[in-house]
């Protein structure tokens, strides 16, 4: 029995893996095997269909809860890869599912097997979908070029700065005659920098858009038709057991998405990979705003939200609903909730209905709120929530028979519901101790 | 308690939800069930025959509260009267009501006991001592609409118990009993 030497993968709670500094994911690859063919084995484990994410940094791979729950996440830092062997095409490879091969050098200070294991050779089998070609090239380009060595680097060299900067030095160039960033125009003078930068890979970047513009409307009535194809293709097909025509389906599918359209197959392929990824990325990024905001936000705050985070790469409105529709098949405490108005919102899955219309209850048969009633704003100070938010509840509550409504030239505000407390058969009749007598207690008579 | 002339108001026409419409349907029922047994309690004792959905009705308004009925709420607890037979629209527009506090059987069995309590079983008597004469003070024949006292006529006119026989005026009319 293999035991497990690699690195473990510190995971969020909904799944997502926690990045190093500067680390970024690159690729995504579902239905992965990493396993060793070599023998003796004793250290590299047998993963077995998971998800394979290549990072800048790392080689991730998350177990599939359904197949799988024993192993946990493991990595594969890039630095401890010595060789990556090219693809050999054979005629056995044309059937099954693609392979790549990698050696990898024990390394314990990086968590990578124990001191005197051997090197091992590591295939990689995909097979779900995906492209391997790209992920291949990929995974050379960023094992090329090194970038756990420039944090590294970063690291030590911020050590080095604190180590000067002790010692005497004034001026603004520092021993090894680069400019020191030091005071305001340090700062200024970096922000410069970063400026001049960002707007030289612009317009690098704008270079190749301008050609892609001239032909935009080409690619535009290209990818509708494949998107046409893709939809006649799925209502023509009862019952699609016909694997590879699935398959380049759902690459069609990624390519779609790539640009931008809208996958019409959605239902059909259990969202694409992209969706399931937002999908967790959001549950984690829900949390703060959501117990700050009282437990329940508005879906278009989040969604406001969410895209300033991202700062980039902004998410549309329709990859946030398709993300929110997700959480229903992972374990998440969240989930998107549509109110009878037509506003939805995002609630934990604790939060009670039962506990708001308790306070809500409290809060109307107070003495002020028997002679006047509540509006929307009262209840948001007395429930910790926004305005909108009291008010749906209002809503809910009205809905339930709690309250009544008041519509007046004087606003919208909501009373105990007191007809569900009068006679039906003497509407004179007032009860002892009931809600009808503290009532007619609150509101003096007059005339 | 409040009062609207020397009519005694409920608790619950302080109740400024008593004056909106509610949208929740139990509520709702609730509501216009309330509303049916004021207007008739109240017209029953102020002897209001006739609401005008345009026109001041004192018990759509509470001044204290300072809340109104709305036209589309007014309109809804007049419509529940009607299809529960104790309203009938005078107009096709819906804008005039005729309030049945009695059903018109109810009142045809009052007309029946007017003539008996005044021995008048083969008796004559005219529409104006009917409604205004003597023997109707303190009964509630006393000011009758006279849409209502007609409706009630012809139904026992109908059922041979009276004929009603025209004079040289509208105010000599007048009917036989042949109870």
């Amino acid at each position: 029995m293999t035991g497990n030497s690699l690195p473990p993968v510190k995971l969020t709670d909904s799944g997502r893996p926690v990045l190093l500094p500067n680390e970024i994911e690159c690729f995504f690859l579902s239905g992965v095997d990493l396993l060793c063919e070599d023998e003796p084995n004793t250290w590299f484990p047998h993963l077995k269909s998971g998800l394979l994410i290549l990072t800048t940094h790392r080689l991730l791979w998350i177990p599939d809860a359904a197949v799988d729950a024993s192993t946990s996440a493991s990595s594969v830092p890039l630095a401890s890869i010595s060789h990556i062997f090219p693809h050999k095409k054979s005629l056995k490879s044309v059937f099954a599912s693609p392979r790549v091969r990698f050696q990898v050098s024990p390394s314990p200070e990086r968590g990578v097997a124990t001191a005197g294991s051997r090197s091992v050779v590591v295939t990689v089998v995909v097979r779900g979908k995906g492209d391997c070609d790209a992920f291949v090239a990929k995974f050379w380009e960023n094992w090329r070029a090194r970038a756990w060595e420039e944090s590294e680097k970063a690291m030590s060299s911020s050590s080095n700065v604190a180590a000067v900067a002790g010692s005497s030095s004034s001026g603004i160039y520092s021993s090894d005659g680069t400019v020191r960033m030091v005071g305001v125009s340090g700062i200024l003078r970096k922000e410069q920098e970063m400026w001049e930068s960002t707007d030289k890979s612009l317009q690098d970047a704008f270079q190749d858009l301008n050609a892609l513009m001239s032909k935009a409307k080409e690619m535009v009535m290209l990818a509708e038709k494949m998107r046409q194809k893709l939809l006649s293709g799925s209502n023509s097909q009862t019952n699609t057991t016909n694997d590879e025509e699935m398959g380049s389906k759902e690459e069609m599918q990624e390519l779609l998405l790539s640009v931008g359209i809208i996958s019409p197959v959605t239902k059909e392929s259990a969202g694409a990979l992209y969706h399931q990824q937002l999908s967790r990325q959001l549950a984690d990024f829900v949390k703060v705003p959501l117990d700050r905001a009282g437990g329940i936000i508005n879906l278009i705050d989040i969604y406001c939200l969410f895209n300033r985070a991202r700062g980039t790469e902004l998410i549309s409105p329709d990859d946030l609903l398709q993300a929110c529709s997700l959480w229903e098949k992972f374990d998440v405490p969240i989930v998107l909730r549509k109110f009878d108005s037509g506003v939805m919102v995002i609630q934990n899955k604790s939060h009670s209905d039962e506990e708001v219309f308790t306070k809500i209850k409290v809060l109307v048969m107070k003495p002020d709120a028997l002679r006047s009633g509540i509006s929307p704003s009262d209840a948001a100070m007395t429930l910790g929530v926004a305005p909108a938010m009291a008010k749906e509840h209002l809503l809910s509550a009205e809905s339930k028979g709690i309250l009544c409504r008041d519509v007046s030239p004087d606003g919208f505000r909501f009373y105990i519901n007191l007809f569900s407390e009068i006679d039906r058969d003497d509407m004179h009749l007032v009860k002892d101790h009931g809600i009808y007598a503290s009532w007619i207690r609150a509101t003096p008579a007059h005339g | 308690m409040q009062k609207l002339g020397e009519f005694k108001l409920p608790h619950f026409f302080n109740y400024p939800p008593y004056f909106t419409l509610q949208p929740v349907r139990d509520t709702r029922e609730k509501q216009i069930q309330l509303w049916k047994e004021l207007i008739l309690d109240y017209c029953k004792t102020q002897k209001v025959f006739v609401i005008g959905l345009e026109e001041e009705f004192p018990l759509f308004t509470n001044t204290v509260i300072e809340r109104s009925l709305t036209f589309e709420a007014r309109e809804a607890f007049l419509l529940a009267l009607v299809s529960e037979g104790r309203a009938e629209w005078m107009d096709k527009g819906h804008r005039k009501c005729l309030i049945l506090w009695h059903r018109i059987q109810e009142w045809a069995d009052i007309l029946l006991q007017f003539a008996k309590d005044n021995g008048l079983e083969d008796g004559v008597v005219t529409i104006e001592e009917i409604r205004f004469g003597t023997e109707s003070q303190g009964t509630e024949l006393q000011g009758i609409d006279r849409t209502i006292l007609n409706r009630a006529l012809k139904l026992l006119e109908q059922k041979g118990k009276l004929v009603v026989f025209k004079g040289t005026s509208t105010d000599d009319e007048g009917i036989k009993f042949s109870v």
